[in-house]
């Protein structure tokens, strides 16, 4: 079976963000890019998946511009085999998103999408679920395992609460969070692989986006507060504090 | 005129904490932007006895869709039937809680209207006719303001944030007919196996009790237990990554850049370091207490509160102070 896997690249999760020039965008002076977390997930169940039924090719998709291929080649040092580039803007509006994707995804024959739960900048949850919509797939977000069965999948999921079984005919899109998946490293021979593997490069669909971003803000700095004291007779105050001063009792 | 939907939950029937901040937010926008604000329920049959809190809240119009196929959640029925409400309600806004369901549910109900979608709002304005939303990017790192050039608005907003606002009314109730077909809905929910029990999810929780390494054993959670059940039924438990990855406590716990990202009133954080991926994810919490047996460790720089000391010394005493108060109050 042949699975798609959506992976974007965004600052490693180290990174101390800084305002670009623009007021609006973050200063990528830098910044090591990384493939987003959960998609390094996604990347391993669809490995997973591929070793376990020994048939089947692995396909990972980036939209973004010419600097993805770099994310897309560690994905392939990992095990996929082969990548597209997707040149295009990436911006808040996941719908935008969401449609690029879904018109390279159209023409892959793959019965099962998977993405990840949410990218580490951005943090939308969204882009898996509207792709799903647009495609009139079924979808199950936030899985942490799952089991092809047939003509179904079998998804257990991180519901609100609890664990959920979800069972969804094929073909469908899923959003993978943190379960069973650790994702391997690339080894020196998969690193030397990768060289060789296809990455196509052309231009997303052009589709335009409907969120604007007005400024970028970093918090206001909390300033350290104050010990209280040490050890278990400090408690008293604390909680006096917690009651009387800052009213959060 | 504009008029703001807000889709509220139930579980069992009962109004979700969130349901109140969905109304009140709505409320609140409408009253900006010239409006009213309805709400919008789904349930099975009898769901309709809420109706009144909803009005009370400031709904000025509760609609009611019961159904038999929509007592729990299910990810096709929900966003189908409430796009639908949406479209023929005309609303130039509509706003969901950024739960869990809340989190599948908005992204599908966006794209069957064919409209972008702002997710985990932490600010929402509406002065001028023009609405402004307010995002936390990079899990709370930065924050960025912006705008949708679309109709309807839809978001969701984050649990904690929006504050109840005081209203007085009773609202009109409209019965949603639901003509949309069960049997067309693909997904099958299976199974459903509770693990917290009443315990509310960190990412709603109003106060949370956050554990790391410095616990140092799974074992020890029952002293966190007794502090989180010490705080009251809207107390949840967090955690940090280093105890998820090491298999003491379940992912949904986690808090931080690759967890779930809270504002709760109030955090405490015992035995965690605050390395920069979990101060992401709770930064934006109200007050901040830290029980740490380092005085360098990096959390005192964000905490308003701290304790130095040994966890196993402080956390019973704290339990036992925290009952003590609460108990007199
Ligand atoms: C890609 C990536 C994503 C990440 N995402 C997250 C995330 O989402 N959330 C997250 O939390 N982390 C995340 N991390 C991990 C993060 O970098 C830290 O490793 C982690 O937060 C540390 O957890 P901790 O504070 O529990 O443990 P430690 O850093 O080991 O801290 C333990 C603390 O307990 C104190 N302590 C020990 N014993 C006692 C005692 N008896 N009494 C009092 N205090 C005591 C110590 O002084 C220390 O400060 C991520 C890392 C990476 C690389
Ligand atoms: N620019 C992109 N290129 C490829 N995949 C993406 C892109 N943006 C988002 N995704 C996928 O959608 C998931 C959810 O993203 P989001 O909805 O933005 O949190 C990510 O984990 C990726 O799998």
């Amino acid at each position: 079976m042949n699975i798609s896997v959506c992976v974007k690249r965004v600052p490693d999760t180290e990174t101390r963000i800084r305002v670009g020039a623009d007021g609006t965008s973050i200063d990528p002076s830098g910044v090591k890019f990384v493939v987003s977390p959960y998609d390094e997930f996604a990347v391993e169940a669809a490995l997973r998946l591929r070793e376990s039924n020994g048939a089947g090719e692995v396909v990972t998709v980036s939209l973004g511009d010419e600097a993805g291929q770099d994310i897309l080649r560690t994905t392939l040092a990992m095990g996929a085999d082969r990548a597209v580039l997707l040149k295009g803007q990436v911006t808040p509006d996941g719908l935008a998103t969401a449609r690029m994707l879904a018109a390279e995804l159209e023409g892959h024959d793959a019965p099962l999408i998977l993405l990840g739960v949410k990218a580490a900048d951005d943090d939308q949850q969204q882009v898996g679920p509207m792709l799903a919509t647009i495609l009139g797939r079924a979808c199950a977000t936030a899985v942490s395992s799952f089991e092809v069965d047939g003509d179904k999948v079998r998804c257990r999921r991180e519901a609100e609460g609890g664990n959920e079984v979800v069972e969804l005919p094929l073909p469908a899109v899923l959003t993978i969070t943190k379960g069973e998946y650790e994702p391997r490293y690339a080894s020196l021979k998969g690193i030397m692989a990768a060289k060789k593997k296809p990455l196509d490069v052309k231009d997303a669909a052009s589709v335009p986006a409907r969120i604007s971003v007005e400024t970028l803000e970093l918090p206001p700095e909390r300033s350290a507060g104050r010990i209280v004291g040490e050890g278990p007779d400090a408690v008293k105050e604390l909680v006096r504090i917690l009651r009387e001063e800052a009213n959060a009792l | 005129m504009t008029n703001v939907l807000a889709v509220v939950e139930q579980r069992d029937g009962v109004l979700r904490g969130t349901a109140r901040e969905v109304v009140s937010a709505a409320s609140r926008l409408a009253g900006q932007l010239g409006g009213s604000a309805h709400a919008l329920v789904l349930g099975g049959p009898g769901i309709a006895d809420v109706a009144g809190t909803l009005g009370g809240w400031g709904a000025e119009v509760v609609k009611v869709a019961a159904h038999d196929a929509l007592g729990g959640y299910h990810p096709d029925g929900y966003p189908q039937v409430a796009a639908r409400v949406a479209k023929e309600g005309g609303y130039g806004v509509v706003l969901l809680a950024a739960t869990g369901l809340g989190k599948d549910m908005a992204p599908r109900l966006a794209a069957h209207l064919d409209v972008p979608l702002a997710a985990d709002i932490t600010g929402l304005d509406g002065e001028g006719g023009k609405v402004s939303l307010t995002r936390p990017v990079y899990a709370g790192k930065a924050f960025t303001r912006i705008t949708v050039d679309a109709s309807p608005v839809v978001a969701t907003i984050r649990p904690n944030v929006f504050q109840p606002v005081d209203a007085t009314g009773s609202g009109t109730v409209e019965t949603v007919e639901v003509t949309e077909d069960p049997a067309s809905w693909p997904t099958r929910v299976v199974s459903f196996e509770a693990t917290g029990g009443d315990v509310p999810d960190v990412a709603e929780a109003s106060i949370v009790v956050a554990g790391g390494r410095g616990m140092r054993d799974p074992e020890h959670w029952g002293l966190l237990e007794d502090l989180r059940a010490s705080l009251g039924d809207d107390a949840g438990l967090g955690a940090s990554r280093a105890v998820v990855d090491a298999g003491w406590r379940p992912h949904g716990e986690q808090v931080g850049q690759t967890g779930k990202t809270v504002a709760p009133k109030l955090y405490f954080a015992i035995g965690i370091s605050g390395a920069i991926q979990h101060l992401a994810g709770m930064r934006t919490a109200g007050t901040i207490v830290a029980v740490n047996k380092d005085p360098d460790a990096p959390i005192f720089k964000v905490a308003d509160y701290g304790i130095v000391g040994d966890i196993f010394e402080v956390l019973p005493r704290l339990t036992e102070e925290v009952r003590a108060v609460r108990g007199e109050g």
